[in-house]
C-alpha cells in the first residue's frame, strides 16, 4: 500500500443527483484498494478497477452469507444483513433458490413478454397525452411499467401495489427512514407476501403459471425451498422487479433531456436504442453508494498485491468498473453509438442481476415509444428544480415533469 | 457402475459473461474475453454444471451426454 494511504469515510460523499464521484477516478489509478469505514460495523476494502470488481464478484472465496445477523460486519445499512434472501445466500441454498427462478428470467422468456410491455407503455402514453403537458413522467410511465409487468409475471393483482409500494423506498434506505420505519416496512412485506401465499395456497388453481404459483407449488409439493424463503423471495422479486427499472427509466430520460443532442441523436438513429440502453446502463449511477453489498473473504487472499485476511469484508464499486478508463475508451462520456461495452452495471457472478433481461426489454421499449411518440420531449422544469430522491440505495427523480 | 461422460458447451455468440456459471461452477468455467467457455469439453458428471447450465440468463450452456447426446441441461 502507498504511504499516503488512508481510512476514508464511505461513502464518500452525499451523492448530487446522477454525478459520479472524482474520487473513484483517483482511486482506480493510485489505490486500487482502498481502506474505507463504513456508516455501520467498521472498516473494509474498497475495489475500483473493473477487473478486480470482476474477480470479487466472481470468486466464491468472497462470502455475502458470512455478513447474515452480522452487527459486527462493514456496512452501509442500519440493519445487519437479513437471511433467506437471494442476495445474502452462496452456492449451494443461494443456486437451489435462484434456479426455482431462473427460467422466468431467461432472455428468450422475457422476450415473450415485450408485446405486452410495449402495450402497457401504449396505454401509459395514450394516458400522459390525456393528461397534457406538462406531466408526471415517473408517477405515469416509469413506475407503472415495471409495476405491472412484475405483479403480473408473479401473480398479484397489480390493484394491490399500494400494499408493497409503501413500503419499496424503506426496503431500500440508507439514511431517508428510522432503523424503526425499516423494521416496520419489513414487517409489512413480510405479512403482505404471507397473505398472498395464504391465498394461493387456498385457491392453487389461480395462476399455477405464474411464478407464485411455482414457488407455492416447489415448496408444498416439493419442499425445495422454506416458508421464510418463499416470503422473502416473493419480497425481492417485488421490489428489486420495480424499484430499479422505474429509476432508471426516469434516470436515462433525464440524461438524454439535460445532455445536449443526446435525445435528437437517438430520436433520429432509432435503431441505435438497444446499445443505447446498454451504454445508459454503463454510465448512469444508479445505485446512490455503488457499492452496497459487502463480500467476506471466506480465507486470506491478495488482492492488488495486498492481502486480505479471512473475515475482512470487501466493497465494489460497480461504477467505477463502468468508468475504468483501460477497459472503456472515452470511459467517462456517454457514446450512444458506442462498440464495446462489457459493462458491469448488472454486477458479475452468481448475483448477476436476475432480471436483467428484463429490464434491458422494459427500458428499451420505453425509449423507443416515448422517441417516437414525444419527439420534442423536454423538461417541463429547470434542470436544477428536477426533485431526487435522497438516502436510498438507488438514485432517480422522485418526479420527472416532461412536455412534449 | 462408471458414469458415462458429460459434453459441455458455451455458445459464445449468446453468452453475454454475465459470470453466473463461473460462480456456480467455478472448477468448469472460465471467463476469457468476456465471454465464459468450458474449460474441459468432456466431463465426468458434476452436478454443478446443470445448476450453471440452468442458472444462465441466455441459456448459452448445453449438458449433453457425451455418448448418446441427450440434453441433460438446460430445461426447456
Amino acid at each position: 500500500m502507498s504511504v499516503d494511504s488512508e481510512v476514508r469515510n464511505y461513502p464518500f460523499g452525499i451523492p448530487v443527483r446522477l454525478e459520479i464521484d472524482p474520487l473513484l477516478t483517483t482511486l482506480r489509478r493510485e489505490e486500487p484498494l482502498a481502506r474505507v469505514r463504513m456508516p455501520y460495523g467498521g472498516e473494509g476494502w474498497l475495489v475500483t478497477r473493473y477487473e478486480d470488481v470482476r474477480f470479487v464478484l466472481a470468486d466464491p472465496r468472497f462470502s455475502r452469507a458470512a455478513t447474515v445477523g452480522r452487527e459486527d460486519m462493514p456496512r452501509m445499512m442500519a440493519a445487519p444483513g437479513r437471511p433467506n434472501t437471494l442476495l445474502s445466500m452462496d452456492a449451494p441454498h443461494h443456486t437451489r433458490l435462484r434456479k426455482l427462478v431462473a427460467k422466468a428470467f431467461t432472455s428468450r422468456r422475457v422476450e415473450q413478454l415485450r408485446p405486452r410491455a410495449q402495450r402497457i407503455v401504449d396505454d401509459c402514453l395514450d394516458e400522459l397525452e390525456k393528461l397534457g403537458a406538462p406531466a408526471d413522467l415517473v408517477a405515469n410511465l416509469a413506475m407503472p411499467l415495471p409495476v405491472t409487468i412484475i405483479c403480473e409475471m408473479l401473480g398479484v393483482p397489480p390493484s394491490d401495489q399500494h400494499r408493497f409500494r409503501d413500503f419499496s423506498d424503506a426496503a431500500v434506505s440508507t439514511t431517508a427512514y428510522t432503523v424503526e420505519e425499516v423494521a416496520a416496512a419489513r414487517v409489512g412485506l413480510e405479512t403482505y407476501l404471507a397473505e398472498v401465499v395464504a391465498e394461493r395456497r387456498a385457491d392453487p388453481t389461480g395462476g399455477a403459471d405464474d411464478l407464485l404459483g411455482a414457488l407455492v407449488a416447489a415448496r408444498d409439493n416439493d419442499d425445495r425451498l422454506t416458508e421464510a424463503e418463499l416470503v422473502q423471495l416473493g419480497i425481492t422479486l417485488l421490489i428489486a422487479g420495480h424499484e430499479t427499472t422505474a429509476s432508471q427509466i426516469s434516470n436515462f430520460t433525464y440524461t438524454l433531456l439535460t445532455m445536449p443532442g443526446q435525445w435528437e441523436l437517438l430520436r433520429d438513429n432509432p435503431d441505435l436504442v438497444p446499445g443505447a440502453v446498454e451504454e445508459l446502463l454503463r454510465f448512469v449511477q444508479l445505485g446512490s453508494g455503488g457499492a452496497a453489498f459487502g463480500r467476506v473473504a471466506t480465507e486470506d487472499l491478495e488482492l492488488c498485491g495486498v492481502t486480505v485476511r479471512a473475515g475482512e469484508t470487501v466493497f465494489v464499486n460497480t461504477q467505477s468498473a463502468n468508468r475504468d478508463e483501460s477497459i472503456f475508451d472515452t470511459a467517462g462520456e456517454l457514446d450512444l453509438a458506442r462498440g464495446h461495452n462489457p459493462h458491469i452495471a448488472f454486477g458479475h457472478g452468481v448475483h448477476h442481476c436476475l432480471g436483467a433481461q428484463l429490464a434491458r426489454v422494459e427500458l428499451q421499449v420505453a425509449l423507443a415509444s416515448m422517441l417516437r411518440r414525444f419527439p420534442k420531449l423536454t423538461l417541463a422544469v429547470p434542470v436544477e428544480e428536477v426533485p431526487f430522491k435522497t438516502g436510498l440505495l438507488v438514485r432517480g427523480p422522485r418526479s420527472l415533469p416532461v412536455s412534449w | 457402475m462408471t458414469a458415462q461422460q458429460w459434453r459441455v458447451t458455451v455458445e459464445r455468440a449468446t453468452c453475454i459473461g454475465s459470470g453466473v456459471c463461473v460462480g456456480t461452477a467455478a472448477t468448469h468455467f472460465t471467463i476469457v474475453e468476456e465471454r465464459s467457455q468450458p474449460n474441459a469439453e468432456l466431463i465426468d458428471p458434476d452436478d454443478a454444471v446443470l445448476d450453471a447450465a440452468e442458472s444462465c440468463p441466455m441459456e448459452a450452456i448445453l449438458v449433453r451426454a457425451a455418448q448418446t447426446g441427450e440434453v441433460l441441461a438446460p430445461e426447456p
